[in-house]
């Protein structure tokens, strides 16, 4: 009936918890990393030690994570954490300084954007030019499920007035021009949309505005401006098409396989192109610089006509600073987008549902990464 | 005296024939006039009750059963593999099998341990003077602030401390500052379920008590709190399932890491919220699946974990009948 | 609960067996002890309107200058879009759908979480008591992103067949009415949350119903009463303001549940057409806020999220505000 023991008891009760993680660390230190086997041989004196944050664009987060897994797996002493949070927030966290670099589908804004200027506040925050380094490229599906259509030809003009509710069932005659020869249901088109901010949407909504003004009348931007049903994340858009009969939706490649949904081809208007790795270079190998010197924002020509090159394509960028206040940052900023850039680690990404770099644009990159200090 | 007496009023007052006025003040039904003289339709409303309660639990059973069911079924494997209680996730990406969970467990039960140490005390106090000393002003306005406070939604709690923590002050997003977001939300939850208990301890004990020389806080501490042990465990139980398994702000101040982190204070911080989160993007991968289940199953476990603690303890602890 | 009174009284008391030393000597350290016991309550007290005063002040300076931007009418406009240089936001469809899930998920979760306990502390035969609270307990063990993804792949694709045929036989009438949303409606939004919350109900009703004095119980059960009648004359009554605690916690739980409700929840395309339905989807206060918080690149945007969380934050005192009046009341009879 002690008071001490009452809260001795309480003391138990909050503190085992404590205790039991506390015991668990000691024993677990003398084995570190016992979860990574897949040791490498360490690489030469360029890994760092420590650990190294990133956040940003979830486009990318597969991309990174294998860049990521490459890099460890030389350097046992490196760690290296992506947050796959959204670009804008990358980008915030990294202004913040909450991070090393942000991740980014979109470069950072020169003009005035809700009264700030994207580029400005970066480079206040680094104390010297932000530099966006377009990393991964990673093509936008626009994935459906229809019981018994296993092809499906669109272009930008059908697929802008389907995303914006004006063709609303799955014979419209608009679709069944693009698509002779196959047997299209009266089921009910249901578009799902990114209800989060994403830079996804972004790159698909622009793609529409630039090769079909007419039938897209809305801005561009993060925010879904179409028709549909809003739902979280790739990974929530991809699963409601997956159980919806009818269902319709844009996402990034990668999403697409996994759910095995099958995917649109876009007629630019020199005949339909599937969606592939090579397609999806050939549009991101037209794009042109819009930065200067080793800052390599792209400008992607959404409207390309050209045969064979699959138009609705995102540009992922890693957003660094040129020079760290933190020279040690610096180094390490350096050391793993230097591996990233590479072209061993880029090429293992065409597997992950990515496009590798043009060779033009890879070689700028690695000048630029050589540049960071 | 005064309250355990007036308790009994509806026991006090059956007299033969005479009308019921029960706790309620309402004027008597006729339910308690009518036992006299018991009919079928009474006997008939007795076991329709009866009836309901039983269906009631067995409709509360199927999604526990469902849950538990998926969950086990989808993630009970993962829990079998070598790595899973020893390893961490490093350099297994959503494609990749298996890993292991220890870091995250690490993690949530520092982060969890954390937020009830600073939870709990206050809670528990706020509910003593709430109860045994809050008389006027100030108790109406902790009651009044402690019932905003359970109206905050996690994202809030999150949003408001990283305005101070990192807008403000500057520092780094941590597990720390997390588990403060997580004290936000745990506070009312013990302070209310708290007050309840107290609440019904008879004031017949504090008067005793009293009546017996022992000093308030004594009494407090020895009496009405040891009589409330049990009731104010569950609480506290209810508060720790509540923010362990809280994703909200982990998102926004304790970014996930794959490597075993001990330090609360600084970097990124692994948890099972947040290991679940990383899986979930990719779960139409078996692989990503798999583990996302795993991690569920185990956090579910973790948290039984510490309600047997807690039972244990409310056992030991508590005033035998 | 105006009774604790009168500790100097007490402690000046002698003891019972007139041990005058030992009295003393608890009288003193008493005082101190009081002093100290007392202060550190008050103290909590204090720390946590001190918190709540932040937590309201970073409310209002962030919301009231996104406010004063908004060119719609903040509590009556559909419209969402906060960014921009025109920003124009309001709540209505949150707090439509906010509203409705939880008033779903409280017209199940009540009923049967009190039943429950009911059933555990009275009903069930004693052998099954403790399995039973267990049971329940094991629910609230359950963390809520695992009810978020139960809820979106276990618990969805049979949830859907059954809505569309709600909406079949009963879409008539409007509150049932068919929208075309598949998932995540505001009904589905409310079963879940009824099951995530039914737990607390239960759990803190079990313990409010197991401390009904037993004198009350075999009074009415010694005048004849049936085992119902006992409980609606002398454990519900007792119970009650246990109830409504419990209630309002579960309440306060089902409107600020964040991350199960954005797993879940469809979001409506601007302009969708206003509905009454339950089937149709919408996003709730917590769940919109969640869902964008990583894109708050500004301090405009970001005010008016704010601003949703602080009608939810205000939305939720005013339910708690009716709860107290109602406990208030009972207790003036009981006392």
């Amino acid at each position: 009936m002690s008071v001490s023991r009452i809260s001795a008891l309480g003391a138990i009760a909050l503190s085992g918890a404590l205790a039991l993680s506390a015991c668990a660390s000691e024993n677990n230190g003398a084995t570190p990393g016992a979860g990574s086997t897949a040791g490498g041989s360490t690489a030469a004196g360029d890994c760092f030690s420590g650990d190294l944050k990133a956040e940003g664009s979830s486009a990318q987060k597969n991309a990174i994570d294998e860049a990521i897994k490459a890099y460890q797996t030389n350097c046992a002493d490196a760690n290296i954490d992506y947050q796959p949070t959204g670009s804008g927030a990358g980008i915030k966290q990294f202004i913040a300084k909450q991070v090393d670099f942000a991740g980014s589908d979109s470069a950072l804004k020169t003009e005035p954007k809700d009264g700030k200027i994207e580029a400005d506040d970066a480079k206040a925050s680094c104390g010297s030019d932000a530099w966006n380094l377009p990393m991964v490229t990673g093509p936008i599906a626009i994935a459906y499920n229809v019981k018994g259509v296993d092809k499906l030809v669109l272009d930008a003009e059908v697929a802008a007035k389907i995303f914006d509710g004006k063709i609303t069932t799955w014979n419209d005659p608009a679709i069944a021009a693009l698509n002779k020869g196959v047997t299209l249901p009266s089921t009910p088109i249901k578009v799902f949309f990114r209800s989060d901010e994403s830079g996804t949407t972004e790159n698909f909504t622009k793609y529409l505005k630039a090769a079909a003004p007419d039938a897209w009348s809305y801005d561009t931007g993060k925010k879904w401006t179409g028709k549909g049903e809003g739902k979280e994340k790739s990974a929530g858009v991809a699963t409601a098409v997956k159980g919806q009969d009818g269902g319709i939706t844009y996402v990034e490649l990668s999403y697409a396989q996994q759910n095995q949904l099958p995917m649109a081809q876009i007629d630019t208007g020199s005949g339909p192109v599937e969606l592939t790795a090579e397609s999806a270079g050939k549009t991101i190998a037209t794009a042109k610089q819009t930065g200067t010197g080793n800052n390599l924002a792209l400008k992607i020509d959404y409207a390309t006509k050209e045969a064979g090159a699959y138009p609705i394509v995102l540009v992922t960028y890693e957003i660094v600073c040129s020079k760290y206040a933190d020279a040690e940052t610096g180094k390490k900023v350096k050391s793993f987008l230097k591996s990233f850039a590479s072209d061993s680690v880029q090429k293992g990404l065409e597997a992950k549902g990515y496009a590798p770099l043009p060779a033009e644009v890879a070689t700028k990159v690695q000048t630029a990464v050589d540049a960071i200090s | 005296m005064s309250t355990a007496t007036d308790r009994r009023v509806p026991d006090d007052q059956v007299a033969p024939g005479e009308p019921v006025t029960p706790p309620g003040g309402r004027p008597g039904r006729d339910a308690l006039s009518e036992m006299s003289h018991p009919h079928r339709g009474r006997m008939a409303k007795d076991v329709v009750a009866r009836i309901v309660m039983w269906a009631a639990f067995a409709l509360a059973m199927v999604p526990l059963v469902w849950i538990l069911g998926t969950v086990i079924g989808k993630g009970f494997h993962m829990l079998t593999t070598a790595t899973w209680w020893t390893g961490n996730q490093r350099n297994i990406n959503s494609d990749d099998f298996g890993g292991g969970a220890r870091h995250a467990i690490e993690g949530t039960l520092t982060m969890v341990g954390f937020t009830a140490l600073i939870a709990v005390p206050i809670g528990i106090l706020t509910a003593v003077y709430l109860v045994e000393y809050g008389r006027g002003r100030l108790a109406k306005a902790i009651s009044f602030t402690v019932d905003i406070l359970s109206g905050v939604p996690s994202i809030v709690a999150a949003l408001f401390i990283y305005a101070v923590w990192v807008t403000t002050f500057g520092l780094g997003r941590s597990g720390f500052a997390a588990a403060l977001a997580l004290v936000l939300l745990m506070i009312p939850v013990v302070v209310r379920s708290t007050e309840e208990m107290l609440k019904l301890v008879p004031n017949e004990l504090r008067e005793a008590a009293y009546a017996l020389g022992v000093p308030k806080w004594v009494t407090v501490v020895k009496v009405v709190l040891r009589t409330a042990f049990s009731g104010i465990v569950t609480g506290v139980l209810l508060g720790i399932a509540r923010v362990m398994g809280e994703t909200a702000p982990l998102l926004i101040l304790a970014p996930y890491t794959k490597n075993f982190q001990r330090d609360l204070f600084n970097g990124n911080f692994p948890t099972l919220p947040m290991m679940i989160n990383q899986d979930r993007g990719d779960f139409a991968l078996s692989t990503a699946a798999e583990r996302m289940w795993g991690a569920a199953l185990t956090l579910i476990i973790l948290v039984l974990l510490l309600n047997v603690i807690g039972r244990v303890i409310a056992h030991f602890g508590s005033v035998k009948k | 609960m105006s009774t604790v009174t009168g500790v100097s009284a007490a402690d000046q008391a002698p003891g019972p067996d007139g041990k005058q030393p030992l009295q003393g000597d608890r009288a003193s350290t008493g005082r101190f002890g009081d002093r100290l016991f007392g202060g550190a309550a008050t103290v909590s007290g204090v720390v946590v309107i001190a918190l709540v005063s932040l937590i309201a002040v970073f409310l209002v300076v962030q919301a009231v200058p996104a406010l004063m931007n908004n060119s719609e009418s903040f509590f009556t406009s559909r419209v969402w879009a906060p960014g921009g240089e025109k920003p124009a936001f309001g709540i209505l469809e949150f707090l439509w759908t906010t509203v409705t899930a939880s008033t779903i998920a409280m017209l199940v979760a009540v009923p049967v979480g009190v039943a429950v306990a009911l059933f555990i502390t009275q009903y069930a035969p004693t052998w099954m008591r403790r399995p039973a609270a267990g049971l329940v307990d094991l629910l609230a063990a359950v963390p809520s992103i695992v009810y978020g993804l139960w809820g979106l792949i276990a618990f969805a694709p049979v949830f859907k067949p059954v809505q569309g045929w709600i909406e079949s036989a009963l879409g008539w009438f409007p509150l049932f009415a068919p929208t075309g949303i598949s998932g995540g409606t505001i009904f589905f939004i409310g079963i879940v949350l009824a099951i995530m919350v039914l737990p607390i109900v239960t759990a803190l009703s079990r313990e409010v119903f197991d401390q009904t004095p037993i004198a009350h119980k075999e009074g009415a059960l010694a005048l004849g009463a049936t085992q119902w009648e006992m409980i609606r004359t002398a454990v519900l009554p007792f119970g009650r303001p246990g109830v409504i605690s419990a209630s309002m916690l579960a309440l306060g739980r089902a409107l600020g549940e964040t991350i199960a409700v954005t797993f879940l929840v469809s979001a409506l395309s601007d302009g969708s057409p206003w509905t009454w339905s339950l089937f149709n989807g919408g996003e709730t206060f917590a769940s919109k806020i969640a869902n964008n918080a990583a894109e708050f690149s500004n301090p405009g945007k970001t005010g008016a999220y704010i601003a949703a969380g602080l009608v939810l934050f205000v939305l939720t005192f005013v339910v708690n505000s009716i709860a107290r009046v109602v406990i208030e009341r009972r207790k003036a009879f009981t006392e």
